[in-house]
């Protein structure tokens, strides 16, 4: 019968030949192709040294941003939370008073932002959804935590360095990822 | 005061050289799971363990940190006398064979010769082969103490194998000492070092004792004893704690020391090659003895890689199959052997007439 895709191989059912079957021969030449693997470039990246480069667009932990002052950039609009479709964010709107114009860039701001990364599905969508460029995924992951309580990270845990004050660590929150416009 | 005037040197010489032998053949087992993993890793593509220490070099000790760590658990049902003497009687065959190996030459020391030997039997061969058959016995034993069926059946196993190859490997010695004339160790390898190394003489012989020392080891691909896939985890399944670390452990020393008589027997033992040994002692004095025993130690151990490239090549055989070539295949080929040889011996010895 003609097969589909032409690429069966039939099982070669021949009976074992003199030199198959003293198996030396043959366990010489399994042998030579373990040993080209000796030598092999071995691909294994040493990981909490190494890190694989990950690609531009890399969805990890979010942040929440500052501006070039160093003042918070949410808004607690919700529309990340109403875009999310894992229904991870909650927030909690608060009013700036007077004398905190260095703290808070728009006259309302979060008082409390939680995501929960155990329903976060990293699709990047509350990225998309922020009108104020507030809401930022990084490059960073692996979040490991002793109790699900932990994985509801809070303001603390998202916000990133103050620009000013700590610009290294700063840039290595915000890292190299390219974000849709 | 006759019975007091013994040679107290001779005393205090051996019991360091005997200390230094055990410890020795410890270490090198341990570096020998070490070992093992890296050339498994590398086999694999994979770069094996390299946390602990530089390139993994402490990873034995923290393996045996863990071993000795672990809960101890003898089974209810077992026989506990023979379960505890299991690990035990495992590891005294695999270190009583060192006794008649010779390391290397001899020290010079405070005027006296000190031969790197622990015992100069001129049975060497033989008693070499007696400890090995009794290897058996760790295996048997530990299989049948632990009254589990899975535990027996491989300790079965294990003794069926081992039998059936020791045949095999004794016939191919025969061969080898109808040639060298002696069964002591120590004048083989002197015969190698004047002479040429025995598998130029032996090439059949030492496949047949190489296969056969797989077996007796076993090493894939005559692991039966301890596959997994079929026994749930072999002879040592009810084992725990240092008391299956004993039986692992057991295994890498048999392995060296199998990898030792090899060398002793095929490959000149600690002559160093393209160098005249007797010459090099007359220079550099105990120095020789040393580079002799490098020597012998770096043969043992492109040996012991050669064990563990074949482990990470070759599959297991299947039970019949390994019976069919230790019956069929190795004692008939061992068999010819051992009578062509015996007639290429003869005619020599009758300077080529018939």
């Amino acid at each position: 019968m003609q097969s589909l895709t032409n690429r069966v191989k039939p099982v070669d059912r021949k009976p074992m030949t003199f030199l198959e079957k003293i198996y030396l021969w043959e366990i010489a030449k399994g042998m030579m192709i373990t040993i080209k693997h000796f030598f092999k470039r071995k691909p294994t990246i040493k990981y909490p040294e190494q890190k694989r480069e990950f690609s531009s667009v890399f969805r990890g932990l979010h942040i929440l941003n500052r501006d070039e002052q160093g003042r918070e950039r949410c808004t607690a609009c919700g529309l990340c939370a109403v875009a999310c479709p894992a229904e991870a964010i909650t927030m909690e709107a608060a009013e700036r008073k007077t004398g905190e114009e260095h703290l808070y860039r728009e006259e309302k701001y979060a008082a409390r932002y939680e995501i929960n990364m155990l329903r976060c599905i990293f699709c990047g969508l509350c990225e998309e959804a922020c009108p104020k460029d507030a809401i930022y995924l990084s490059q960073t992951f692996t979040p490991s935590n002793l109790t699900r309580a932990q994985f509801i990270y809070k303001k603390d845990d998202l916000l990133i360095p103050d620009p000013n004050k700590d610009p290294e660590q700063y840039a290595k929150a915000l890292g190299d990822r390219k974000r849709p416009q | 005061m006759v019975l007091l005037s013994f040679d107290w040197f001779l005393i205090i010489e051996k019991a360091i050289l005997i200390s230094i032998v055990i410890v020795a053949s410890l270490v090198i087992a341990m570096y020998e799971t070490w070992g093992e993993r890296k050339v498994a890793a590398f086999i694999q593509d994979r770069i094996g363990p390299d946390r602990a220490g530089f390139g993994g070099i402490l990873q034995p000790l923290a393996d045996g940190m863990k071993l000795f760590m672990k809960e101890e658990i003898i089974p209810n049902s077992s026989n506990k006398f023979l379960f505890v003497m299991g690990p035990g009687l495992a590891m005294l065959t695999a270190m009583m064979t060192s006794a008649v190996i010779p390391w290397g030459g001899h020290l010079e020391i405070m005027g006296r010769t000190v031969p790197l030997q622990i015992a100069d039997i001129n049975i060497g061969i033989l008693y070499v082969f007696g400890v090995v058959s009794l290897g058996v016995y760790g295996v048997m034993i530990g299989g049948w103490a632990s009254n589990n069926k899975f535990s027996l059946m491989a300790a079965l196993r294990g003794a069926s194998q081992m039998i059936s190859y020791e045949l095999a490997m004794g016939l191919s010695l025969i061969a080898l000492l109808m040639l060298t004339g002696t069964l002591s160790l120590r004048t083989i390898v002197e015969q190698q070092s004047t002479g040429h190394w025995n598998i130029w003489y032996q090439p059949l012989g030492f496949i047949i004792f190489f296969v056969c020392a797989l077996a007796e080891c076993n090493r894939t691909p005559f692991d039966l004893p301890e596959a997994e896939s079929e026994l749930n985890f072999g002879y040592h399944q009810e084992y725990s704690s240092m008391k299956l670390g004993f039986y692992l452990f057991a295994e890498y020393v048999n392995m060296f020391i199998s990898c030792v008589i090899m060398a002793t027997l095929f490959f000149g033992g600690y002559d160093i090659p393209f160098v005249n040994d007797a010459h090099l002692y007359d220079q550099i004095g105990n120095w020789a003895a040393l580079a002799q025993v490098v020597c012998l130690m770096a043969k043992v151990i492109f040996g012991i890689f050669v064990f563990m490239w074949i482990r990470w090549t070759v599959p297991r055989f299947r039970y019949d199959q390994l019976m069919n070539l230790g019956w069929k295949g190795l004692i008939p080929l061992a068999l010819a052997n051992m009578v062509i040889t015996a007639v290429v011996a003869l005619l020599k010895y009758n300077n080529w007439h018939f």
